[in-house]
């Protein structure tokens, strides 16, 4: 398999979040403002690719039967190795996701990629996928950080460019339901209604050249 | 001793104005795989309750004997091994003493381990510092929250199926759009104070 593909996979075509439909409590929880989004999608990054390669290197040792909690293991270490180490350099970020660092590793798309994937290949196709999913998730949770923050607040990049964001929408326009749950299941049904029309449209195109050729 | 205006307080909390699903974003993955038809809903859910329930009341004295050994770190890692190993327990116990109720939870039981509200329920009794009785109550209701959720949630679902929507919308997005207008109705709820 190649890298190429990989990504390609991880991005569009097998997104974690809009195709696979893992990782949904995370996504719609945390993605109020730019930095919670960046923050929480390059720490599922960091674990994924770490637990990865080490089920990789693992996987002939494993038993078959017990393999789930050997996994659960594997993660819930480095889960507590990255919730430890923002609580010390990023303490903001931390008391912001609160209780959804800890609960990384009951997210489905780690455990599902460890059995889907590091389980039956090699240490650097494992390492590869880890990063490929972990940016298709990381690029879902910006978007919908974008989105909510703008409609909701009308700011962009709250944390990341300045403390509050830049001002876009003058206040009394954003709807405060954008930022509500509300507005998490509402946003990512749009995108992945967007992602499904997408993904639909060029496969038949694609098709349809073939069959011309 | 014991506050029974406190532990209502929070029992209502958990069922209706903090609801485990549409406030907290806990239990999603369960939420949308199970709720396609209500009877098997309904089982998730009274499965939830049950592992919710003893999940909190386990978890209570280790958290105490880790706080005592002064192994806090070790949390995450020890509270996912207990909740794993105690659905297990649970689903040999129930296939050996009440094996109607075993077959009427099927295959649900064992993926409640990965239920973020099972997790979440354990971590957050721990973080408010709840004491043994508390974290019970919390977690029976919260269990009994997402049984609400999912219940209304699936027979909502169950007509989604003979209705037209836009093509892209189709399936799970429009079934998206269904939770969010039930979690613009339980936003309703959030005025609600008990003797506050």
């Amino acid at each position: 398999m190649n890298i190429k593909q990989q990504f390609k996979e991880g991005l569009i075509t097998q997104n974690p979040v809009t195709v696979q439909l893992l990782g949904m409590c995370s996504t719609m929880a945390i993605t109020t403002t730019l930095f919670n989004g960046i923050g929480m999608g390059l720490s599922v990054l960091v674990i994924l690719t770490l637990s990865n390669i080490i089920i990789s290197l693992l996987r002939k040792i494993i038993p078959n039967k017990v393999r789930i909690a050997c996994y659960i293991v594997v993660i819930a270490g480095f889960v507590t190795i990255v919730d430890l180490l923002l609580k010390a350099y990023l303490p903001d970020l931390s008391s912001s996701l609160g209780l959804f660092i800890p609960l990384i590793v009951v997210n489905c798309i780690i455990l599902g990629r460890a059995e889907s994937f590091a389980s039956k290949n090699g240490v650097l196709a494992s390492a590869i996928d880890g990063i490929a999913q972990g940016l298709g998730y990381t690029i879902i949770l910006v978007v919908m950080c974008v989105i909510r923050e703008f409609l909701g607040g009308g700011t962009f990049g709250a944390g990341v460019i300045s403390p509050k964001g830049i001002q876009i929408l003058p206040s009394g326009i954003p709807a405060l339901g954008m930022i509500l749950p509300v507005g998490g299941f509402l946003t990512l049904a749009v995108v992945i209604a967007a992602m499904q029309y997408f993904l639909n449209r060029p496969k038949k195109d694609g098709e349809s050249e073939e069959v011309s050729k | 001793m014991l506050d029974f205006t406190e532990l209502f307080s929070i029992a209502l909390g958990a069922i209706l104005v903090n609801n485990f699903i549409f406030s907290q974003f806990l239990g999603i993955c369960p939420f949308m795989g199970v709720s396609k038809k209500v009877d098997t809903s309904l089982g998730m859910g009274m499965a939830v309750i049950f592992v919710m329930g003893v999940a909190s009341a386990v978890c209570y004295p280790i958290n105490r004997l880790l706080g005592d050994l002064e192994l806090d770190f070790m949390q995450t890692v020890t509270f996912i091994l207990v909740i794993a190993s105690l659905v297990q327990f649970v689903e040999m116990f129930l296939q050996k003493a009440m094996p109607s109720l075993y077959e009427a939870l099927g295959v649900y039981l064992p993926l409640i381990t990965t239920n973020c509200a099972v997790l979440g329920v354990v971590l957050q009794n721990t973080q408010n510092s709840y004491d043994f009785i508390t974290s019970v109550v919390y977690g029976v209701t919260g269990g009994i929250g997402f049984l609400l959720a999912i219940v209304l949630f699936a027979s909502v679902r169950e007509r989604l199926e003979f209705s037209e929507c836009p093509k892209s919308f189709e399936g799970f997005p429009i079934a998206l759009v269904t939770a969010g207008l039930l979690a613009l109705a339980f936003l309703g709820f959030s005025g609600l104070k008990v003797f506050a």
